[in-house]
């Protein structure tokens, strides 16, 4: 039943907001997000001893064979986990701020929550697709509504791009339900069906695709620099923390144990896009003076070495990603914490613009530094052991691929390196004259943050413990 | 059904909605009588569980359709208790299309439909579009029903019955009468439903028409035409040779009407066309049931029929309080009348096909009969890839609404038409998180 509650707390904690004014949805935005939390650790305690209570099932359509099952393996905790703590952050960072209708845009940002909870949850494939669509539509409307200038048509552009992928997924999963010889879609008898080669063949691209756009691996990322760009950084902090592992988590649970050889014929197509990913996006990410942006092509980059890492199927590259999936979301959600803390103090994201913030607010310099290297994998910081382990499991794969891929952390160097540089030193002009330091709020927020960097980049054990038996599983196929 | 025309022009929807009701529960009071198996009723009309669902959505739909529309026929002309006479006569078209099971019946069931509607397009009498609308109409339509004659006449050439059940068309060799007459047939039956190249009367006949005409057109009234097309060529034409002859022309059918529909839906500026163009685009769909011929077909054209025809009459609901119907007209919505612009918005969801609503489960059933039957899958395909385009048109309204400010001329609306309107939505909702509620009766 804790499982049903992580995606019921915030769905009806959203419903309520609509109707609260003033700063009720705030506090009633934080208040959940802490049960959430609690929940979700509640959980993980369970996980080892009682596994069983942590699943639920109840009949849905029987005419189809689909049920409502929810459950909880050791990725799904951890990105269950994941979503609890990174709303949390969010809602800590933003609290500040008020927002224009501020119970529509915390009321959609609690569905969007209870949407992505139940995409980590699901263990019935047509389950799985609806949540998957449910978590798109609030952050729809969430860009739409609060966003930059030409918000409209580039989320316009987001959404059609992801309901795409997302309808072509669902002709692969109605094929696949058909070919069922149990009339069910439940994970373990599609993980059951042993297609033919020729069928996974083709199925693979209809899954892979959908997820693909939203990781998104090249050639499909054109919807994502713009939308972070164009998305209120709440928003974007959620799209680039979270949304994004929807697609690294869909390739792992449904696409390699059920398209096992599908998977393994296009091995090497997957690996070379990824990899042009990290190359591509490093390289434009080096010349970008937006400061969004900048942190939207980085992210590119590292999605592209988990996804790479995966295909690699080894069990230092998938324990590697599943580690990954977790500080990514922490690391960049701390990042865009400081982006939207320099947006509203100067209403500028031009870097060449800024400069000298540290002399004014040491305190934010000194987040930004430790955050930013652990976001290029400095040894010490959670971002070395899993990149380390994913270069690692794509060494045992192929050499080459691995020194190409590992031009991506020489890369990342340069522009997180040069971008600290340019926003927090050099010389403070007119504008940064006026900085001032944290807010509480705010340091509590990104204290969070560093110290979960820290931890975890001295003692990743548990997480690597947690997400081993997922690990287990998928190698199996 | 007569009850209307004498009585004072206030009462008159009140009694139309009373009998509604009353059809709905007659229709009902069926259905135990059948729960084992249908009865036939000299070998005329076949009654089954069905045809009494179908029934009862489409009766159903008529029913919200009066409540959240009914007020507005008032505005067409004086004969408002005609207006409602003859869309029960409609009504009577359709209960006798889901039941058929002779060609004459076909034939009678198309024509009871049809004639009323040629009426009722023209019912504007003043208004040029509206006489426009209702001679081209009239004209075609009475050109498709000759076709549709031709058919029959050639199909007892050569079966020497009427009886659906009986026509042995499915045999090894088919004789180039029947094929003709079968192609003769589905032509027709295609016009009925706008499917393309036999589109051409739609777009006009729904602008020009009143608005609160057209959404029943549009809605309803397809369904019903569906309804006789899936029976005839499930019961009638399955197997054998014939059904792959037929099933490539469909298919080739299908396939324009999807793109056609969608392509041009996407440029227009009314959204009242754009629905027009859209009803075209479901039709697509909507084919998808006739062509595939399974059991997941059958349960996804009752479940399409009545996913469409609700959140289409929805649509039309709201934009009939509208001044403007174009795009612009929509714009700032959301800020005025908040409750309008969120029904708007959970119909629009349905027509997409966005899960939690009805559309999703609609459409999921029409591909998934597509695709268990084998050898459509580049028809799916295409599909998806249409309905990715059909989210560009409805997400503009959409957009309108909520994203873009301006001040829209609405009519004040009642509290009745409110609380009509939350009630579709939930029917919308409900049958998207619980389809069975609608397919534990099939």
């Amino acid at each position: 039943m804790l499982t049903v509650l992580l995606i019921l707390i915030p769905f009806i904690a959203g419903l309520i907001a609509f109707g609260l004014k003033g700063s009720g949805p705030k506090a009633l935005a934080v208040i959940s997000s802490l049960a959430t939390v609690a929940t979700a650790i509640g959980a993980w305690c369970r996980l080892g001893s009682a596994p069983d209570s942590l699943s639920f099932t109840a009949n849905w359509i029987p005419q189809l064979g689909s049920q409502f099952r929810v459950g909880l393996d050791g990725m799904g905790m951890m990105l269950c986990l994941l979503t609890a703590i990174a709303f949390l952050l969010v809602f800590i960072s933003i609290y500040n701020r008020n927002y224009e209708s501020s119970n529509s845009f915390y009321g959609l940002m609690l569905l969007s929550q209870a949407g992505l909870t139940g995409v980590f949850t699901a263990y019935d494939a047509l389950q799985f697709y609806i949540f998957w669509e449910l978590a798109l539509i609030p952050v729809y409307f969430l860009c739409s509504l609060w966003g930059g200038d030409k918000r409209i048509a580039v989320t316009f552009k987001f959404f059609v791009y992801t309901f795409l992928g997302s309808l072509l997924m669902l002709v692969g999963i109605i094929y696949l339900y058909t070919q069922n010889p149990d009339h069910s879609f439940s994970w373990e008898s599609f993980t059951n069906l042993h297609l033919g080669a020729d069928q996974q063949n083709w199925l693979f691209w209809l899954f892979f695709v959908a997820f693909a756009i939203k990781m998104p691996v090249f050639p499909f990322h054109t919807w994502q620099p713009d939308t972070y760009e164009q998305s209120p950084t709440p928003v974007t902090m959620i799209l680039s923390g979270i949304m994004v592992k929807m697609g690294v988590f869909g390739v792992i649970r449904w696409l390699v144990p059920v398209l096992p050889e599908g998977a393994h014929m296009w091995t090497d197509v997957a690996i070379v896009l990824s990899i042009i990913g990290i190359i591509y996006a490093s390289c434009i990410a080096m010349v970008q003076s937006d400061l969004k942006r900048l942190i939207a092509y980085s992210s590119i980059a590292h999605i592209g070495l988990m996804s790479a890492a995966i295909f690699s199927h080894t069990e230092q590259g998938m324990q590697g990603v599943l580690l990954q999936m977790f500080n990514h979301g922490i690391n960049i959600i701390g990042l865009w914490i400081i982006v939207e803390i320099i947006q509203q103090r100067f209403h500028i994201k031009n870097m060449d613009e800024l400069g000298g913030i540290a002399q004014k607010a040491p305190r934010m310099a000194i987040f930004l530094v430790i955050i930013s290297l652990a976001n290029i994998g400095l040894p010490l910081t959670n971002g070395f052991v899993g990149e380390f382990l994913m270069f690692s499991g794509l060494f045992q794969y192929n050499h080459w691929f691995m020194a190409v891929a590992g031009l991506g952390i020489i890369l990342a160097a340069v522009y997180t390196l040069n971008m600290i540089q340019k926003v927090m030193f050099g010389n403070a002009n007119a504008l940064t004259e006026t900085a001032t330091d944290l807010q509480p709020s705010e340091m509590l927020a990104l204290s969070l943050v560093v110290a979960i960097i820290l931890v975890l980049g001295v003692y990743p054990k548990p997480i690597l413990d947690l997400v081993s038996n997922t690990t287990a599983v998928v190698l199996k196929f | 059904m007569f009850v209307g025309l004498f009585a004072r022009k206030q009462t008159i929807k009140f009694f139309a909605i009373a009998a509604i009701i009353i059809a709905f529960i007659a229709n009902l009071a069926q259905y135990p009588s059948v729960e084992l198996g249908g009865y036939t009723m000299y070998g005329m009309i076949e009654v089954t569980k069905f045809s009494i669902i179908f029934n009862a959505v489409a009766i159903g739909s008529t029913l919200l359709y009066f409540l959240l529309s009914g007020s507005e026929f008032e505005k067409v002309g004086d004969h408002v208790a005609d207006y409602f006479a003859l869309v029960f006569f409609i009504l009577a078209g359709i209960s006798l299309a889901a039941t058929f099971s002779n060609l004459l019946m076909l034939f009678l069931a198309i024509e009871i439909m049809s004639i009323p509607q040629y009426i009722l397009a023209g019912s504007d009498k003043k208004n040029l579009k509206s006489n426009e609308a209702a001679l081209k109409y009239f004209l075609m339509g009475c050109f498709s029903t000759g076709v549709l004659l031709m058919g029959i006449t050639l199909i007892y050439g050569s079966a020497g019955t009427f009886e659906i059940a009986s026509l042995g068309l499915g045999a090894e060799n088919v004789s180039p009468l029947a094929l003709c007459g079968t192609i003769l047939v589905a032509f027709a039956l295609a016009f009925k439903v706008s499917a393309v190249p036999f589109h051409f009367w739609t777009p006009d006949v729904y602008d020009g028409s009143p608005t609160v005409f057209t959404s029943f057109m549009a809605t309803v009234v397809k369904a019903g035409g569906f309804i006789a097309f899936v029976r005839l060529f499930h019961v009638g034409f399955a197997g054998g040779e014939i059904s792959s002859h037929w099933m490539l022309l469909l298919s080739i059918i299908t396939a324009l009407t999807l793109v056609l529909g969608n392509f041009t839906a996407v440029f227009q500026q009314s959204v009242k066309r754009m629905l027009a163009y859209s009803s075209i685009a479901q039709a697509g769909f909507m084919m998808f049931a006739v062509i595939a011929m399974n059991l997941a077909a059958a349960q996804g054209i009752v479940l399409y029929a009545a996913a469409y025809s609700i959140a289409t009459i929805g649509i039309f609901a709201v934009l009939l309080r509208l001044k403007d119907y174009t795009f612009e007209g929509f714009n700032g919505l959301a800020k005025k009348e908040p409750l309008l612009a969120f029904a708007v918005t959970v119909f629009l969801f349905s027509l997409a096909g966005i899960p939690v609503t009805a559309g999703f489960f609609a459409k999921y059933f029409v591909l998934a009969a597509a695709i268990q039957q084998g050898h459509l899958l580049w028809l799916v395909i295409l599909a998806v890839l249409c309905a990715a385009i059909s989210v560009y048109y409805y997400f503009r309204v959409i957009m309108a609404m909520y994203f873009k400010q301006g001040d829209p001329q609405v009519e004040p609306v009642s509290g009745g038409f409110k609380a009509g309107l939350i009630l579709t939505v939930i029917l919308v909702l409900a049958l998207g998180l619980f389809p069975n509620l609608l397919l534990g009766c099939l």
